[in-house]
C-alpha cells in the first residue's frame, strides 16, 4: 500500500497543497488572517464561502447545504482529486422504539419492499427519526467529522452510507471503492490461528486470495505479531486482536473511508500508527470519521457536522465552534465540586474585569486576569493553599497559577477569606476555558477542596490558533551587513 | 479511472432482471469468500477434537449400525423395498438430511454471520453459498459411506448410479429455494425456525424415508403428492438402477424451483438491510 500511495503522490503533485491547505484551513478559517499566503490557499477559501452562509443548520433552516454546489469551475485545477466522493441529499431514516413493533413493521417492509415501496414515509406509531435531513458533500481528501452524544444518530449515519440499511428518505451517491473500520477482525474464528484469520477476515473485506497471499507477510509484520501469528486467535489479548483486524483492515485502498470509534481500543503507540496510517490514504480518500475524542477530530478533520437527536446542530469547516458547541452539552452539569471535606465554603468566584455576554465572561487576548475569590470558613486555622488551574475546552489542563505562599494562622473571629488572584497580560489563544481550583491545606498534601468547573471564560481575539498560548514576540532581525 | 458509483434510496426502480444479475454478479465476486467462510467453519468444527475429520465418518456409521442391527435382530419388520434394508435406509436419510439440511442452512448462514452483516458490507449471496458448501461437504462424507454400501450389499454398478450427483443437486436447489423463502422471516421471528424444525420432522414420516409407500390408504396419497418424495425415490433409484417413477413429478418441481430461486435470491438481497435495521 505504500507503494501505491507514493506512485498515487507522483501522479498527481497536487496532493501535497491539498493536504497543506487541510491543516491550514483550520488555522486560516476565521478569514481576517490575511497572510496566510498564496493562490494555493484560494480555491479552498473560495468553496468555503458558499457553504458559511447557511452554516448553523437549525432544525427549523434546513437548507440543504450541498444545493449550494461549491463551483468547481471556479476551481484552477478539475483534477479527478478532488471530486466529490460522496453526495448525501436530505437523507432520513427512522427506527422503532419497541422490540415486537420494530419485528412486524420489519414483516411489512418486507412485503412492502418487494412492491418497490415509493410512497413517502411518515413515522408509524412508536417511531422516531434517528437520521433527519442531512446534507453533505464530500472530496476526494477531505475528512468530515460526526460528531454528538451517544445515540445522536451517528451510527445510523454511517450504517446507511456504508449501505447497510437502506434510507427512509434521501439520497447517498458514492463514487468508488468503500472501505468500513467499523467492526477490526470482522470474521474471525476464535479457536483458528491468526494467520487463518487474516484471511477470514481479508474475504469478508473483499480481498481475493491473491491479494492477501501478496500482503500476508506485510500484514503480520504491521500488526507485529510474527511470534505469536500461528496461535489460536482466542488465547490473544483483545488489544492483539484488535492489532491483527486493523493490520487487515490498513491493506484495504479505499476512495471512501468510514472510520467508527473502533481505535479508542487498544494501546497509545498503537493508535498513533493507526493515525500515521490514516494520514498516509487521506490525501487519496474522503474519510467519515465518528469519534468523541475531539483532539482526533480536530486533528484530522476540515468538515464537521455535530447531531443531535438525527439533525444536524451544526454543519461545516469550523471545526473548533462544532467541538465548543458539542462540549456546552456537558459543561451544563453542575455538579463541579469533586471534593469538599467541608472546612471552607465557597461564596463567589468572579472574573473581574471581563464583560459578560450569554452569561460568559469574556476577556481580550493581552488583557489582566483578575479572579476574585471569596470563601467562608467553617473550620480552619490556617490560611490553606490555593490551585488555580486553567483548562482548554477538551478538558486538558494548560495552565496553572502559582499558589499562594504566605499561610498565616487565622483568627477565631474571621469567617471569610477573600482574595484576587492576578495575572498580567494574560496570553491564551482565542477560545473557551475552564477555570479548576484545588485547595490544600498545606502545599500539596491534605486536601480540602477540588472544584473542576468553577467558571468559564472567553478570550477574544482576531486570530484563531490551535495551541493554547498565543505569546506576545519580538522578531529582532540580526543584520549581517 | 471511471469510479464505480452506488446510490442509496428507499428502495425503488425494482428491476427483477436487474435484480437477479446483481446477485448472481456478487455471487460470482464472492466466490473466494464464500469458500473461506465454509473452510473456516469446517476447520473449526474439527480443529479441538484428536479425531478431527474422522468424526465426520462415525457419526452416519453409527447410524447405519443401528438400523442394520435393528433389521437383523427382527426388531422392526419392515415391507420389502426390493434393496437391501441397509442401503434404502442410509440412502433415504441422506436424501432427506440433503434437502433440510439446504433448506435450514441460508438461515443457519444468515443468522451465523449476524455480527458482521450489520457491521460490514459485503455480499451476502456468499452466506448461502458458504451453506451450500458445508452441507456438500458433510454429505460428501456420507456418499461415500452410502457407495461403500451398495458394493457390501451387492447392488452394484448401474450406469444410472451417474446421475445420482445431478439429483442430489436438484434436491440442494430444491431445499435452497424454500430456505431463501424462509429466512428473512426466520431472522425476523424465532417462531419461524421452530416452526420449520417441527413441521420437517412431521413431513419426515410423509415421506418415504426410512419406509416405502405404503399399497393403499390416505397415507399413499399424501406421500405421493409430497414434494420431498420424488427426490427421495429418484435418487434411490438411480443408485440402484430400477426405473425412476417419479422423475417427471421431480423434473416438473425443477423447472419451477429455477425461476422460484432467482426470486428467492432477490427477494434475500432485498430483505438484507430490513433484517440489520433490526439486528443493530
Amino acid at each position: 500500500m505504500p507503494k501505491e500511495n507514493q506512485h498515487k503522490t507522483i501522479q498527481n503533485p497536487q496532493f501535497k497543497e491539498d493536504n497543506q491547505n487541510r491543516t491550514s484551513q483550520n488555522v486560516q478559517s476565521n478569514a481576517d488572517n490575511p497572510q496566510p499566503t498564496t493562490q494555493n490557499q484560494e480555491p479552498i477559501t473560495e468553496n468555503q464561502e458558499p457553504r458559511t452562509k447557511n452554516q448553523e443548520l437549525t432544525t427549523h433552516n434546513r437548507q440543504p447545504t450541498t444545493d449550494n454546489p461549491q463551483p468547481t469551475t471556479d476551481n484552477p485545477q478539475p483534477t479527478t482529486d478532488n471530486q466529490v466522493l460522496i453526495k448525501v441529499e436530505n437523507l432520513s431514516k427512522k427506527f422503532c422504539k419497541d422490540l415486537k413493533t420494530s419485528l412486524w413493521y420489519g414483516v411489512k417492509d418486507l412485503v412492502s419492499g418487494i412492491a418497490g415501496n415509493k410512497a413517502e414515509r411518515e413515522l408509524r406509531p412508536k417511531e422516531f427519526w434517528a437520521v433527519k435531513d442531512i446534507n453533505f458533500e464530500l472530496r476526494r481528501g477531505e475528512c468530515l467529522g460526526l460528531i454528538g452524544h451517544n445515540g445522536a444518530g451517528k451510527s445510523t449515519l454511517l450504517k446507511i452510507l456504508n449501505g447497510l440499511i437502506n434510507p427512509d428518505a434521501g439520497k447517498v451517491t458514492i463514487r468508488g471503492k468503500v472501505g468500513a473500520l467499523i467492526e477490526l477482525g470482522a470474521g474471525f474464528n476464535p479457536i483458528l490461528s491468526g494467520r487463518e484469520n487474516i484471511y477470514n477476515n481479508g474475504a469478508v473485506l473483499g480481498f481475493t486470495r491473491k491479494e492477501i497471499d501478496a500482503k500476508v507477510d506485510e500484514i503480520i509484520a504491521f500488526a507485529e505479531l510474527e511470534e505469536f501469528i500461528d496461535m489460536p486467535v482466542k488465547n490473544y489479548s483483545s488489544g492483539m486482536r484488535v492489532r491483527l483486524g486493523f493490520a487487515v483492515a490498513a491493506q484495504m485502498e479505499p476512495d471512501v473511508l468510514i472510520i467508527d470509534e473502533v481505535l479508542a481500543v487498544g494501546d497509545l503507540g498503537f493508535v498513533l500508527k493507526c493515525f500515521k496510517r490514516i494520514d498516509t490514504i487521506l490525501p487519496n480518500t474522503a474519510i467519515v470519521f465518528v469519534s468523541h475524542n475531539m483532539p482526533m477530530v480536530s486533528r484530522i478533520c476540515n468538515k464537521i457536522i455535530l447531531m443531535d437527536r438525527g439533525v444536524a446542530k451544526f454543519q461545516g469547516d469550523e471545526v473548533g465552534k462544532a467541538i465548543d458547541q458539542y462540549y456546552t452539552r456537558f459543561s451544563n452539569n453542575n455538579s463541579n465540586v469533586v471534593f469538599d471535606d467541608g472546612n471552607l465554603e465557597l461564596v463567589k468566584a468572579k472574573l473581574l474585569g471581563a464583560k459578560n455576554l450569554n452569561n460568559i465572561p469574556h476577556l481580550h487576548w493581552g488583557d489582566d486576569f483578575q479572579l476574585y475569590l471569596k470563601f467562608k470558613i467553617n473550620n480552619l486555622q490556617i490560611v490553606p493553599s490555593f490551585h488555580v488551574l486553567i483548562f482548554d475546552k477538551e478538558q486538558r489542563p494548560v495552565a496553572i497559577f502559582d499558589s499562594n505562599k504566605e499561610q498565616y494562622l487565622l483568627d477565631k473571629k474571621d469567617t471569610y477569606i477573600e482574595f484576587n488572584v492576578l495575572h498580567h497580560n494574560f496570553q491564551l489563544s482565542k477560545g473557551m476555558y475552564n477555570v479548576g481550583l484545588n485547595i490544600y491545606k498545606s502545599e500539596r498534601r491534605d486536601p480540602i477542596m477540588r472544584i473542576n468547573d468553577l467558571l468559564k471564560f472567553q478570550i477574544l481575539h482576531d486570530i484563531d490558533v490551535s495551541p493554547p498560548f498565543f505569546l506576545k514576540s519580538n522578531f529582532k532581525f540580526i543584520s549581517n551587513v | 479511472m471511471s469510479l464505480e458509483t452506488k446510490i442509496y434510496q428507499k428502495e425503488n426502480n425494482l428491476k427483477l432482471g436487474k435484480l437477479v444479475k446483481e446477485s448472481l454478479g456478487d455471487m460470482y465476486r464472492s466466490r473466494f469468500l464464500a469458500r473461506q467462510l465454509a473452510t473456516r467453519d469446517i476447520k473449526a468444527q474439527y480443529r479441538q477434537s484428536y479425531l478431527g475429520i474422522i468424526w465426520a465418518f462415525l457419526t452416519p456409521l453409527a447410524t447405519a449400525a443401528v438400523w442394520i442391527f435393528l433389521n437383523k435382530s427382527g426388531t422392526i419388520q419392515i415391507t420389502d423395498t426390493g434393496i437391501p434394508y441397509p442401503v434404502y435406509a442410509f440412502s433415504g436419510t441422506l436424501l432427506w438430511s440433503i434437502i433440510t439440511e439446504s433448506l435450514n442452512a441460508p438461515t443457519a448462514s444468515t443468522k451465523g454471520a449476524g455480527g458482521i452483516i450489520s457491521k460490514i458490507n459485503f455480499p451476502k449471496e456468499a452466506l448461502i453459498v458458504s451453506g451450500i458448501y458445508k452441507m456438500l461437504f458433510n454429505s460428501s462424507v456420507k456418499i461415500i459411506l452410502l457407495l461403500a454400501f451398495i458394493f457390501l450389499y451387492g447392488v452394484g454398478f448401474h450406469w444410472s448410479q451417474l446421475l445420482f450427483p445431478f439429483v442430489m443437486l436438484g434436491a440442494v436447489l430444491f431445499g435452497t429455494t424454500l430456505g431463501l423463502f424462509i429466512t428473512p422471516l426466520a431472522m425476523l421471528y424465532s417462531d419461524v425456525s421452530k416452526i420449520i424444525s417441527m413441521g420437517l420432522s412431521f413431513v419426515m414420516y410423509a415421506t418415504p424415508v426410512v419406509y416405502a409407500i405404503p399399497e393403499s390408504g390416505i397415507m399413499k396419497t399424501v406421500m405421493e403428492l409430497n414434494p420431498f418424495t420424488p427426490f427421495i425415490l429418484t435418487a434411490r433409484d438411480t443408485l440402484t438402477g430400477l426405473a425412476p417413477e417419479y422423475l417427471v413429478y421431480m423434473l416438473v418441481l425443477l423447472a419451477t424451483c429455477i425461476p422460484l430461486c432467482f426470486l428467492g435470491l432477490v427477494f434475500y438481497r432485498i430483505s438484507i438491510p430490513v433484517l440489520v435495521e433490526r439486528m443493530g
